[in-house]
């Protein structure tokens, strides 16, 4: 069990300022994100969720302000400092993003092969672990062109896991997903946590599973350009009065 | 003769009565923004804007952009739109489309740039695209010695599959262009040579062009069209794809995974093709010779070895290995510079190829004057 009361900051953020050349998609963000926690990033469609997680995972570098992970600026960081860091990362991205020549189960062993010792055999177990546990079994050879696209975004979520990584990114994990499908990804996110202590850092719309699995969240608005809260769901539902937020958290329905 | 039925009409107390009628259907001539805009010109006192919708029998699209460009039009002049007379499902649309405020600085308008504009921001682009070459040459040199100093982090059926590619696959296509440019060489030589009677020379100018130079030209030029561009696709379909970015993101290097083996693939058959096109070409040239002007092929052959030194042999080698480095580079770079869409694909293939055979042509150039200086 993780220790909730005991919070250590894992990535902090501040003073955020992000951009495409010159169009500013969010200014002024400041959050933290503690050891254990599972993260929620909401908002509307494209007021600039996914570009927050790149600018976590170090795709974007920011227009302004810092990423700091523990004591360390991002990208204040030498070459190795990064890597290192960078190996404890498990991101799934909006669009899967697997590697379209490598079937499956290449995609998922390549992380291993890259930063494991692991022997061949273990790779071969470690890999339909992790696609039984998306449920994904059986689909080994199968080349990413060859599965629907929720079976990506699964696929993507088994090889984000296959390092068992200290960190985990999810973009819109149950786009696409059916309910059944999205709950036992809920459960999985959550067992992750109550057994591996991972961080989990996920960007969704879904509010059965903002309030479900989520105990800290922050919420963007394109209007202000801005977070406007940051704080467990639960209780900004109940306590925050900021009509975006409430609208958001009641699917408009105030 | 009767209104029609979509007309304007001044009410009582400074209003506009709008009477929308009959069909309205893409494509379909009725109201016109310019009719609203002009009478609000005339009557600039205008305050309130009504509907009369009695006579409307089907609408689609096209009275929601009328609608919505009027209420745009009004409230820039603080003029109050009544919705209540126009039928709910358009009111309820056009609710639904003035839900979301447009956001003001997303849309892109780029005015149209001048003469000096572009000349002075193609200038900056180019400059820094040579900023861009060397850190990716540099980049690639540093991957190189890595190899050295750690076990490659390529897989190396990967490896495999890309000197398949660049060497086997690609000798039908190197064998018929490098026959052709010897018979071709010998054709043009020996109808001059003939009007001296120095036929036989033909074997000295065909030998030594082909192995000296156009052998590697010529199979620089075939690969970077086939294999360039085949590089800078591969590597412009991840890119697009965020599939570089999950490399990246795992800390795998796409320089050592992705550009060094197809590097390495291209460089150590580039040779071997050299010279392999090398012998074509001599072999095209013998066609004509032999089967047109009666030489003998011993006799063409035996002069061809006669004349042709190692170090003509040698300098058409370390060309193709030049040309290898060279086009693989360029390839895996538009590639990986590639942008986020289809077309950027295709641009990236064709500015790989571009950039290929440019960079051929130098490195030709340079070489043979090198070689000029040395003495070689
Ligand atoms: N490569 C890019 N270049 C320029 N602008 C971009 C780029 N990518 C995204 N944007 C802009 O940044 C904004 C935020 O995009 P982002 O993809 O982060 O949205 P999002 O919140 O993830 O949306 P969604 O929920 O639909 O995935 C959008 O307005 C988009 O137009
Ligand atoms: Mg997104």
């Amino acid at each position: 069990m993780v220790d909730m009361e005991n919070k250590e900051p894992i990535i902090k953020i501040e003073d955020l300022t992000m951009a495409y050349g010159d169009f500013v998609v969010m200014r002024d963000l400041n959050l933290t994100i503690n050891r254990g926690d599972i993260f929620i990033i909401m908002g509307g469609s494209g007021c600039g969720k996914s570009t927050l997680l790149k600018h976590m995972i170090g795709l974007k570098k920011p227009a302004k302000g810092k990423v700091m992970y523990g004591e360390d600026d991002f990208w204040e960081m030498n070459e190795v400092q990064r890597e290192i860091l960078m190996r404890n990362f498990g991101i799934l991205y909006q669009s899967g993003a697997l590697w379209s020549s490598m079937t499956l189960a290449e995609n998922i062993a390549l992380p291993l092969e890259q930063h494991s010792q692991l022997s061949s055999t273990k790779i071969l177990e470690q890999v339909e672990l992790k696609l039984s546990l998306v449920g994904l079994s059986g689909f080994e050879d199968f080349y990413p062109s060859e599965i629907s696209g929720g079976m990506r975004k699964r696929a993507g979520l088994a090889r984000a896991m296959a390092l068992d990584p200290e960190l985990l990114f999810f973009d819109e994990p149950s786009a696409g997903l059916d309910p059944v499908s999205a709950k036992r990804l809920d459960d999985l996110i959550l067992q992750l946590r109550e057994s591996l202590g991972t961080t989990v850092v996920v960007v969704t719309h879904e509010l059965a599973s903002i309030f479900a699995i989520g105990n800290n969240c922050v919420f963007l608005d394109p209007i202000s350009r801005t977070m406007l809260a940051q704080g467990d769901p639960n209780i900004l539902l109940k306590e925050n009065n900021d009509p975006n937020i409430q609208s958001f958290l009641r699917r408009g329905e105030i | 003769m009767p209104k029609s039925e979509n007309h304007l009409k001044q009410g009582p107390d400074e209003t506009l009565d709008i009477h929308l009628g009959g069909k309205w259907q893409l494509g379909r001539d009725n109201l016109s923004i310019r009719d609203v805009n002009l009478f609000l010109e005339q009557h600039p006192g205008t305050r309130r804007i009504i509907f009369n919708c009695k006579n409307l029998d089907a609408w689609d699209s096209s009275i929601l952009t009328f609608l919505l460009s009027l209420i745009r039009i009004a409230s820039r002049k603080n003029i109050q739109v009544e919705k209540d007379e126009l039928p709910s499902g358009i009111q309820q649309l056009i609710t639904l489309a003035t839900a979301v405020p447009q956001k003001e600085d997303a849309k892109k308008s780029v005015p149209e740039p001048g003469f000096f504009e572009t000349v002075g921001a193609d200038t900056i682009r180019f400059v820094h695209s040579i900023g861009e070459l060397m850190e990716f040459i540099g980049g690639a040199f540093l991957a190189v010695i890595k190899l050295f100093v750690r076990k490659p982090r390529f897989r190396s059926q990967d490896f495999w599959q890309f000197l398949m590619d660049a060497g086997a696959r690609a000798v039908p296509i190197v064998s018929l262009i490098s026959f052709l440019v010897g018979l071709i060489l010998a054709f043009v030589g020996i109808m001059q040579l003939k009007l001296f009677g120095a036929q036989i020379f033909v074997a000295d100018l065909v030998g030594i062009a082909m192995v000296r130079q156009m052998g590697a030209i010529m199979t620089g030029i075939i690969m970077a069209g086939r294999t360039g561009a085949a590089f800078a696709s591969q590597l412009g379909t991840m890119q697009v794809n965020e599939e570089i970015d999950a490399f990246k993101t795992l800390a795998i290097s796409p320089m050592e995974f992705l550009v060094l083996p197809r590097m390495l693939a291209l460089t150590l058959m580039m040779p071997f093709l050299v010279l392999y096109a090398d012998l074509m070409g001599v072999l095209g040239g013998a066609l004509v010779a032999v089967g047109i002007f009666d030489i003998s092929l011993p006799m063409y052959l035996t002069r061809t070895i006669e004349v042709v030194g190692l170090n003509d042999l040698f300098i058409g080698l370390f060309m193709g290995v030049v040309f290898g480095i060279l086009i693989s580079l360029s390839g895996c770079m538009r590639g990986i510079q590639c942008e986020r869409s289809a077309s950027a694909v295709g641009d990236a293939a064709t500015s790989a190829v571009v950039t290929g055979i440019v960079a051929i042509i130098i490195a030709t150039s340079v070489i043979t004057i090198l070689c000029d200086i040395i003495g070689i």
